[in-house]
Parts: structure tokens; C-alpha cells; sequence
């Protein structure tokens, strides 16, 4: 139905402040892309500039094709869910979904038509009569999306939509969005700081730092290419192992394949770590000892805190462990999986 | 070790706070009946007093029971007139003061409710000097202007008007900052989503700001109108016909410094007929006024 086209667009306060510093991003139609990164990394500003509730300083937004710098939210069609939910606590559910349409001047039974519709897909029939304050928190997230949906916008924009859920609700609510996301096809762009969320929504993924996209691509991509030590050590959880390498050595190493380029940083995921010895059939790889520091048994798997290398690591091992606090451990990673970053912090 | 039991079911002073005796209560209660007794009487002597003939309020002691001339009383001063005040009746009064009571609540709110929107929700130049200036006329009592005031009421021709009753004490910093706060604690998240369900800056006010505030507004009617009610030194000087005097202002005029020459159990009628609208409106507002004070609907 439409696509987004951000290119190069910078946010400048008045204080001077540089929020975001000139970002493009090009969303395909039908595609979800997710912001991910810190607070304070300008992915909100980048949302809201998108929504017209902030106006760009310098670059352009496109929506459908069409520049819409200069227009106002309730032109450029799109709908926002909000991270407090923001529903009109003296409206009744209904009239919360109902106000933006009412407004746009459709008539009367149109509106009741597609309140009612889409009251249905969300299975919130049964709460239109009633006020925000009397719904559940989850309840509540839900007439957000619905008050989005009804409209029927080219593009929906979700701002931390479900950071104040409990963390099992999360887990529906993403599934629910993203399968809705699907069915209605319609454009979107969704600002998270949490990871998880990131990686399981995104069509595109695109991870800030410091007003700036880091990376941009497919979540999987991003997850075994990370382009930098720092979408190394945002997106996974726990974060990808990063050690120092002085002069192309490793401390504690036993053994360290080539590496590449003149790289001062390593790095290998917690799940790609093989520990004992006799993991370590393929001599090409990493292989260094570790001091266990912390075990902490998750059911499924065990995290292993480390000493090692003149840092700190952690490893993953399936199910139980029988490792102890205080233990030495050889640990082995696979030349394929070692990332190496060099000294501005991009992958070599 | 013994199993923590149920306790029992309190019996009796069940409603007792933990420390409290019987007898605390007992004296309680009196000191509170007693203090509603000393507050209470004089308004009953009044509606005594109004229920007498002259004759029996000027020959002492009065009875400490209504008389028989409650109806001859309240209908001569309501329909009849009353003498020193130049036969207005009692009905006119009451007219003009709910006039000028509704006037000046109803004024005070729509132009504090404007003010503190524009205040709130808008970025123009120089938004906070005029907050400011708002702000300093706190701290100027009506009676610092009150001779300018009366000066360009005059020059206008507003003397004897409901206008130059209302008007000059329409604009209220007072209800302006309370607005201003109770908007400054409406989420940022709420007016974007009104902007992006494609509300205006008036849709917005009259659609989300408006039912917002409805509880904050009834406290503050209540507040204003008895406040206008009240007034007395502003009809004092801006009036000078009988027929448009307001009820405390008559009130005043009655009474004469000869105590022969003095209506008294009209008085009295009046005096009862000036308190029974603001009691109205309280009882009738209570509800709305208790939630103003203590919640919001947010």
C-alpha cells in the first residue's frame, strides 16, 4: 500500500542538540521495520518525524512517493500506537476507536461498520462500552491497536507498544502484532529498545547508536554479520563476547587462528562456544581458558560467566551443567564463527 | 508451634481503630456536636427572627421558637418591596445577584479555561511573559485598582449595569493557573494521538480538554459563584440604583442606625433568602466538587 523513503533526514533542536544525524532508510511496501537501539539513540525522534508530531530540520520523508515535510499528522495518513496506550479516558472504547474516523467526516453507519469489524479481529467486542480505566493493561494495548487499525492508514508507526506489559503478555501481543501486521499488509515502523522483540518482528532491521543507523538489514543478517562492536553487543542476548587483541595476540589464548586485518577486537557468541577439550576436533579456531566465574542454570540451558582473555565472556551450554563456580575450562570457538573489528569499532 | 487461628469476628465496636476506646468516642462526639451547635445557632436565630413580627423581634428576649408570620414575612419581602431600600422587592435582588454570581463564575471559567489553553498547548512569542503578566496580578488586590477601574467603568456609562457589575472581575489569574496546572498534567502522548486522529486545535479542546476538566470546573463554579455572590465592595461602588443592588449590598442598606427605623424581620427574610442559593449550590454540586478536589479522571 506505500512505502516510506527517509533520506538523509537530520533533527537539530533548538539548543543545537543533533537528535538524529542525517538518516536514510528506504522501508519497502508491506514491510515492518523495527528501530532498535539505546535510549537516546534518536529512533523515536526519527518515529515521530516520520508521524509529523516533530519537523525535520534537513532531509526528506516520503511517504507513497509524495514528500510530506511540510504536512501535518492527520495528513499524511498514517496511525500511531503509543507506549502509554494514550486512549481518551472519558471515551468508551468504541468512541476511542471511533474518534478518528468521526473526525475525517465519515458517516455515521460507515464508522459503526468498521469499529465493529475490527472490534472483531482484535476480539474486543465485548469491551466497547466500556472506559479505558476499566480494562486491564493488555486490554488497553489492544484498543490502541485498534484505534490504529480502524483508520485504515498507509502506514503504522508503534512507539515501545508493548513496554509496559508484563513479559508474558509481551510475548502474545508480538506474535499478535506481527501476524496482523501480516494480514493487513499494511506498512510499518516500530521503535524498541529491546532486542527480542527487534529480532523476532523485523522485515527490516535497522539498529541506531548516537543519532545514526549502525546497521541496516535483514534481523538474521545483522545477527551473524554484525557490522560493529556495538550491533555485536546489542542485538543477541546475552550480548556477542568481545575481547581485546594487543598486537594481533590474545591473552590466555592457546590457540588463535589468523587474524584478520589488523583487528583489535574478537568476538564470538556465548552459543558458539564448545567447552572441554574434546569439543575441540577442529584445530582451526579459538581456544583459550576460561575461569568460571558464575553458572546460572536457566532450565533449557546454562550460562557460564567467565574470566577469560583479559575480559569477561559468557557461554551457553544446552540443558543442565555440571560446572562449578571456581572451575578452569578450555573453551574452543570455530574459525567461521569469530568476528573480528578493528579499531574504529567496524567489522574487519 | 500453634497455627496462626482466624481471629473471630469483631463483635460490637467493630468500626473502633486499633487504640481507641468507647469513651474516646462518646467524647468525640460531643466536643463535634457541640462545636456544630455554636456554629449552627445564629443562622437558626435568623430564620427565628424572620418567622416574628417587628414588634416581637424589637420587645426582648425573642422566642427561641419560629412564630406564625413565615409566609406574611417571606412573601412581603419577596414580592412587597421593602421600604429603605426604595420598595425594591427581595425577588429583584436575587435576580441581580444570581446575575452577577453566574456572570462572573461562568466569565472567570471560559476565560481561565481559554488562557490556560493557549498557555499550555500553543508556542508563540513571548508565551511566558504573558504568563508572567497573568501571574503578577495575583498579587495586586482588586481594591489596589479599584478607583482606575471605577474611572473607566464611568467613562464607558457602566454604572448601574450588569456589565459593570460582571466585567472587572471576569478575568482571574487564580483559575488561570489552576487550569494552566491540571493541562500540564495531561500527557504529551494524548494530544499527539488527538493530532494524529486528525483533531484541531479546537477539536481538541472541545472533544478531550473540555470533559477533562469537567471535575476541576465544577469545584472551581462552586468556589466562583459563592465568590461572586459575596462580592461587596465592587456593587458597593458601581451601583447606585435601588433596582440594581445586589443582595449583600440591600442587605446593608436596610439597616438603619436608628434600631426603630430598621425592618428587622425583613432583614432576617433577607438575610435567609442570601444564603439559600449558595447552599444550593453547594449541596447540588457536592458531589462533583468533593471529586474535583480529590481526583482526576485520568
Amino acid at each position: 500500500m506505500a512505502t516510506v523513503d527517509l533520506k538523509d533526514v537530520r533533527k537539530i533542536y533548538a539548543g543545537g542538540v543533533e537528535a538524529v544525524k542525517g538518516v536514510s532508510i528506504a522501508i519497502p511496501d508491506k514491510a515492518l521495520c523495527v528501530l532498535v537501539g539505546p535510549s537516546g539513540c534518536g529512533k523515536s525522534t526519527l518515529l515521530r518525524m516520520i508521524a509529523g508530531l516533530e519537523t525535520i530540520s534537513a532531509g526528506t520523508c516520503s511517504i507513497d512517493g509524495k514528500v510530506v515535510n511540510s504536512i501535518g499528522p492527520t495528513e499524511r495518513d498514517i496511525a500511531m500506537v503509543f507506549q502509554n496506550y494514550a486512549l481518551y479516558p472519558h471515551m468508551k472504547v468504541y468512541d476511542n476507536m471511533a474518534y478518528g474516523l468521526r473526525n475525517r467526516g465519515m458517516p455515521k453507519d460507515e464508522v459503526d461498520k468498521r469499529v465493529r469489524g475490527t472490534a472483531q479481529t482484535l476480539e474486543l467486542e465485548h469491551l466497547l462500552e466500556r472506559r479505558p480505566r476499566e480494562l486491564s493493561g493488555g486490554q488497553r494495548q489492544r484498543v490502541a491497536m485498534g484505534r490504529a487499525i480502524v483508520r485504515n492508514p498507509k502506514v503504522f508507526l508503534f512507539d515501545e507498544p508493548l513496554s509496559n506489559l508484563d513479559a508474558k503478555l509481551r510475548g502474545q501481543m508480538r506474535v499478535e502484532i506481527k501476524s496482523l501486521q501480516r494480514k493487513l499488509g499494511v506498512t510499518s515502523v516500530y521503535v524498541t529498545h529491546d532486542q527480542l522483540e527487534a529480532m523476532t518482528l523485523a522485515d527490516v532491521l535497522v539498529v541506531m547508536n548516537a543519532g545514526l543507523v549502525e546497521q541496516l538489514g535483514a534481523p538474521l543478517d545483522i545477527y551473524e554479520k554484525p557490522a560493529s562492536t556495538f550491533v555485536a553487543s546489542f542485538i543477541g542476548a546475552p550480548p556477542m563476547n568481545l575481547l581485546p587483541l594487543r598486537g594481533g595476540q590474545l591473552e590466555d589464548a592457546i590457540t588463535l587462528p589468523t587474524v584478520t586485518g589488523n583487528a583489535t577486537t574478537i568476538g564470538f557468541r556465548p552459543e558458539d562456544c564448545e567447552v572441554g577439550a574434546d569439543g575441540a576436533t577442529s584445530s582451526d579456531g579459538l581456544r583459550l581458558m576460561a575461569n568460571v566465574e558464575g553458572v546460572e542454570p536457566v532450565g533449557a540451558e546454562s550460562f557460564l560467566y567467565c574470566a577469560a582473555g583479559g575480559g569477561k565472556i559468557v557461554v551457553r551450554v544446552a540443558g543442565r551443567t555440571e560446572v562449578q563456580v571456581g572451575d578452569q575450562l578450555p573453551i574452543f570457538a570455530r574459525r567461521e564463527k569469530l568476528h573480528f573489528f578493528g579499531s574504529d569499532g567496524k567489522r574487519v | 508451634m500453634a497455627e496462626p487461628k482466624a481471629l473471630p469476628p469483631a463483635s460490637g465496636h467493630d468500626k473502633l481503630m486499633i487504640g481507641q476506646s468507647v469513651t474516646g468516642i462518646y467524647v468525640a462526639h460531643a466536643i463535634l456536636i457541640l462545636g456544630i451547635v455554636i456554629v449552627a445557632f445564629p443562622i437558626y436565630y435568623t430564620f427565628v427572627a424572620s418567622t416574628h413580627s417587628l414588634q416581637t423581634i424589637l420587645r426582648p428576649p425573642l422566642p427561641l421558637l419560629p412564630g406564625d408570620r413565615f409566609f406574611e414575612n417571606y412573601a412581603e419581602a419577596l414580592f412587597g418591596g421593602v421600604g429603605r431600600i426604595g420598595g425594591v422587592s427581595v425577588a429583584t435582588l436575587l435576580f441581580n445577584t444570581t446575575v452577577v454570581a453566574l456572570g462572573i463564575a461562568i466569565g472567570k471559567i471560559i476565560i481561565s479555561l481559554l488562557s490556560a489553553y493557549a498557555i499550555v498547548f500553543f508556542r508563540f512569542p513571548l508565551r511566558m511573559t504573558f504568563f508572567w503578566l497573568i501571574f503578577i496580578t495575583l498579587m495586586l488586590p482588586v481594591e489596589v485598582r479599584i478607583l482606575p477601574t471605577y474611572k473607566v467603568m464611568v467613562d464607558l456609562g457602566l454604572i448601574d449595569t450588569y456589565t459593570g457589575l460582571i466585567v472587572p472581575l471576569i478575568a482571574s489569574a487564580t483559575a488561570t493557573l489552576l487550569f494552566r496546572q491540571f493541562f500540564l498534567t495531561i500527557p504529551g502522548e494524548l494530544v499527539e494521538a488527538a493530532r494524529v486522529d486528525g483533531a484541531g486545535p479546537w477539536r481538541f479542546f472541545w472533544d478531550i480538554l473540555l470533559p477533562l476538566s469537567r471535575t476541576n470546573i465544577a469545584a472551581l463554579f462552586v468556589i466562583l459563584f459563592i465568590y461572586g455572590w459575596t462580592q461587596y465592595l465592587w456593587p458597593l461602588l458601581v451601583t447606585n440604583r435601588n433596582d440594581m443592588n445586589t443582595i449583600v449590598i440591600a442587605l446593608r442598606k436596610m439597616i438603619s442606625f436608628a434600631d426603630a427605623d430598621t425592618e428587622w424581620h425583613l432583614v432576617m427574610v433577607t438575610s435567609m433568602l442570601a444564603i439559600v442559593p449558595p447552599i444550593l449550590v453547594v449541596v447540588l454540586m457536592q458531589r462533583w466538587f468533593v471529586r474535583g478536589l480529590v481526583d482526576t479522571e485520568k
